[in-house]
């Protein structure tokens, strides 16, 4: 048996541990939020945070994460208040939607780490993460929008 | 003032028969949509629906596939428009395949708000209509005093109003108008203004549901490995590796594919990997990007189709000293869509459920009663299908969101792969391609070799322009038969044939030179090779001519206002003429396609190793009247990405009768650290919308060259162009 801790709950798992925390969140604890593009941790589309850092679920083996915290985009969006939900709402970002549960979770991570990151550090945060949509303007618009609700937020 | 419609029966259907159910409208694109010419032969299709529910709540069915267009909301928003509905009370939601109830299900072409333009708003406005009559009679007044505001019925002279859920009830018993009044567009409040999308929420959030997400009980995953050649055939296989994988299921054979079920994706993943197969390879293994190549190279010189012959270009250009002559050259392309091809099947006594993620909700699902019914079933349901037009009731097809479409979704592939699986287990299965799998199994958008000439005039501007075509068609390799060198498809010389250049002597012809490759339709299809072509020789002929490309265009269009009304858009809004940074440089390229135009100006930058950065796209668009402007600048700025990853990267390449690329390692795209700024600006239209999904592709590539030709003075004549293309002159 494994031990996670997604989203604040603690789940016992019969799974072998050198399956991906892709596989597991999505079809054993049906947390479909997280999305499957690559497999080789390429795109991004997988993206959750690990003790509160941007992973790529999809290379992530079960035996990783044991004892650590797993957040998901399911686990964010219980704060519907959140910053970067909200600036993602205003700027009207996505398209087709597959990928933006994995940039919300890089970005979430991003100011985190760096409330006021430069133009070069959100695209070292975020290159990782495809988007086919072409929505690239509108997330960089967003992680400004973000940014300036955070900081209203927080102040 | 506004326009009046008669409406016939056949036009709509009401559904009042359920209690508290509120007022329900069926609409009818096909019979709407030929509404002025003709109402009394229409068969009734009715395409959407409109349900008012009793707590105003106002439910819009949108039988078209979301595959991130935006189509939930620009549709609701015709509806919403006329209806004078409170927007914040408007839902969409998709509806299933059902062809009594929706008619031909299929989203491409750019066609979706073209086609829905005035039976969406025609809906809407009857069921506003309807409305009033029932609040009328309510309050015992004239139908001529009231008047409708965002969701309410209001009576001025009495201070009544009330709300339209509060009505619907009553609403649903009233007659059917007998003229549909239609608004003036000027006095839309909706249609027009930037609008976010309805299903923005639920993708934001987390919650949207794309194929893969589809979970049933007792479901179980699949994966599916193909034979890696072109025409291959399984041989045999080894499986007892793939069920020593803890986890699997099974392993079985369909068709020449082999399918791994387990319990769960991953374990399907591994049991894939564990497997051993002999395929039995067969002739086309010697086929490669080379041989390829060569074909087209060699019939070159051939001719089976002469698709336009003006004047007598053959004539003038042997003629001509020196006639410009060169060659254009494109490769294989994949859709690579966001998420690969899947599909959730179940196949039961009563017959079969499906959550299809597909472009072709009615192929898709004659496809399925075609493999997941009995055979009498379905030829009883194919039989009733043609006689009263029902459609197979023993079947039900879901259609989710579609992580990208781009094309690739409107082929049924995936669809009888996951039907025939879940027969053959007698369980409800989740079928997911691998990545690699995707990107070597797709329908490819064709390659293509060009050969251009032209003989200019004394003032500089082309007399004669041939353009000549070798390569593969799409129509060719789906219905080999009915094409050939028989027939023409028009998807090869889409945008080539309708060259709007004033030239005198024009010819446009092609040869059909078969390769073994799937070929499919690919976000704007022949539009996608030919507006690079077109766009890139029009471009060096004006600098042949020592004039300017914004100049020498304007000449040669004088009879095509809408072309010049984005040329001079574009050309304004991105400062052509105006001097740049050091170090940019700019290119134009204008194209027509799904009815709409659009002209991009774009400004790049060229290393001293040849590295090309795009800085800024600047796009002007004629797409008619204007819907949601968000919506359209959120299609150009995807066209941009879209068409760069073309321009830039993309290419499939054959060695050995198989795709070389598997995954975004080796078929890079666009990321955001390359991603262009982009302006997009709207020239004000009294016509009825066109296309927008599409019509941004085509120029991208062409003003990418054209602007790389002003920084190094390199003509690009194959796509993608690589660095070391561009590195000759520094």
């Amino acid at each position: 048996m494994i031990s996670l801790q997604v989203n604040g709950s603690l789940y016992e798992l019969d799974a072998d541990p050198d399956m991906p925390l892709l596989w597991a969140l999505r079809d054993l604890l049906n947390l479909t939020g997280t999305k499957y593009s690559c497999g080789i941790a390429q795109c991004g589309a997988c993206t959750v945070h690990i003790d509160g850092r941007a992973a790529q679920a999809c290379i992530t083996p079960l035996s990783h994460v044991v004892g650590k915290t797993i957040t998901t985009i399911e686990g964010l969006a219980e704060n519907p208040g959140h910053p970067v939900l909200l600036a993602w709402q205003q700027m009207n970002v996505p398209q087709c939607g597959h990928c933006q549960p994995g940039q919300i979770m890089a970005t979430s991570a991003l100011l985190d780490e760096k409330p006021n990151p430069t133009d070069t550090e959100i695209e070292q945060a975020l290159d990782g993460n495809i988007c086919r949509c072409g929505t690239y303007p509108r997330i960089r618009q967003a992680i400004r929008r973000a940014t300036q609700l955070k900081q209203g937020v927080e102040s | 003032m506004s326009e009046l419609h008669p409406l016939s029966r056949r036009d709509f259907l009401k559904f009042s028969a359920v209690t508290g159910a509120g007022l329900c409208i069926g609409i009818s694109l096909t019979a709407c949509s030929q509404a002025s010419k003709t109402t009394s032969d229409n068969t009734f299709q009715p395409n959407a629906y409109l349900r008012i529910s009793n707590n105003g709540a106002i439910i819009i069915s949108i039988a078209e596939s979301e595959m991130g267009q935006g189509v939930m909301t620009s549709l609701s928003m015709l509806v919403a428009e006329e209806l004078d509905a409170d927007w914040t009370m408007v839902k969409a939601e998709l509806a299933p395949a059902d062809r009594k109830l929706y008619g031909r299900q299929s989203t491409g072409g750019s066609s979706s708000v073209r086609e829905a333009w005035q039976p969406m708003r025609k809906a809407g406005a009857a069921a506003r209509q309807m409305l009033i009559q029932a609040a009328a009679k309510r309050w015992s007044v004239n139908i001529n005093n009231c008047r409708t505001e965002k969701g309410r019925v209001y009576h001025d002279a009495s201070g009544q109003s009330i709300g339209y859920g509060e009505l619907s009830t009553q609403a649903a018993q009233q007659p059917l108008p007998e003229n549909i009044q239609l608004k003036d567009p000027g006095s839309f409040q909706l249609i027009g203004r930037a609008t976010h999308s309805l299903d923005g929420a639920d993708k934001i959030h987390g919650r949207a549901r794309f194929g893969m997400d589809i979970r049933l009980p007792g479901m179980v995953y699949a994966t599916i490995t193909h034979p890696p050649v072109f025409g291959g055939k399984l041989k045999q296989f080894d499986a007892e590796k793939a069920r020593q994988v803890n986890g699997v299921q099974d392993v079985i054979s369909i068709d020449q594919s082999v399918v791994v079920i387990a319990e769960n994706s991953w374990a399907a993943l591994q049991g894939q990997k564990a497997l051993q197969i002999e395929w039995e390879n067969g002739q086309l293994e010697q086929v490669n990007s080379v041989t390829i190549r060569r074909q087209l190279h060699a019939d070159l010189d051939k001719i089976d189709f002469t698709v336009r012959s003006d004047g007598h270009t053959k004539e003038i250009l042997a003629n001509t000293p020196e006639p410009i002559s060169v060659e254009y050259e494109l490769p294989y392309q994949a859709h690579f869509t966001m998420e690969p091809q899947c599909c959730v099947a179940h196949v039961h006594d009563e017959g079969c459920e499906v959550w299809a993620p597909t472009q072709s909700p009615s192929s898709a699902k004659s496809v399925a009663a075609k493999y997941g019914l009995s055979k009498s079933a379905w030829l009883f349901g194919k039989l009733k299908k043609r006689i009263d037009g029902s459609d197979y009731e023993d079947v039900k097809l879901h259609v989710p969101f579609l992580g990208t479409g781009f094309g690739r979704r409107r082929y049924a592939d995936f669809v009888k792969e996951a039907v025939k699986i879940s027969r053959a287990i007698g369980k409800p299965v989740n079928l997911f391609w691998s990545r690699e799998e995707d990107t070597q199994h797709g329908f490819y958008r064709p390659t293509a070799l060009n050969r251009l000439e032209a003989a200019l005039g004394q003032d500089g501007l082309p007399i004669a322009w041939r353009h000549h075509i070798s390569g593969p068609s799409i129509g060719d390799f789906h219905d080999p038969d009915n094409y050939g060198k028989n027939k023409i498809d028009n998807k090869m010389v889409g945008g080539a044939k309708q060259l709007p250049y004033a030239i005198p002597n024009i010819e446009v012809s092609a040869v059909l030179s078969r390769t073994p490759v799937p070929l499919g339709t690919w976000r704007s299809v022949g539009s996608s090779l030919n507006g690079f072509v077109v766009e890139s020789f029009i471009d060096e002929l004006a600098h042949a001519a020592q004039q300017d490309p914004v100049e020498y265009r304007r000449k040669l269009l004088q009879n095509s206002p809408r072309r010049l009304g984005v040329l001079k858009l574009a050309a304004e809004k991105a400062g052509w003429g105006q001097p740049l940074p050091k170090g940019i440089h700019r290119g134009i390229a204008i194209f027509k396609s799904f009815l709409s135009y659009v002209a991009q100006v774009a400004e790049v930058s060229v290393s001293s190793d040849g590295e090309l950065k795009v800085h800024r796209v600047v796009c002007a668009v004629d797409c008619g009247m204007v819907v949601n402007p968000d919506g359209i600048q959120a299609q150009m700025e995807g066209a941009v990405a879209f068409a760069l990853t073309a321009t830039l990267k993309g290419e499939i390449t054959i060695n050995q009768g198989r795709v070389e690329q598997s995954n975004y390692h080796d078929y890079p795209v666009i990321r955001m650290s390359e991603m262009p700024k982009v302006e997009t600006y709207l020239v004000p239209s009294a016509e009825a919308p066109t296309g927008i999904g599409e019509p941004g592709v085509p120029p991208l590539a062409a003003a990418v060259a054209n602007a790389t030709f002003a920084a190094t003075g390199i003509r690009v004549r194959h796509l993608p162009i690589r660095a070391e293309d561009l590195i000759l002159q520094s």
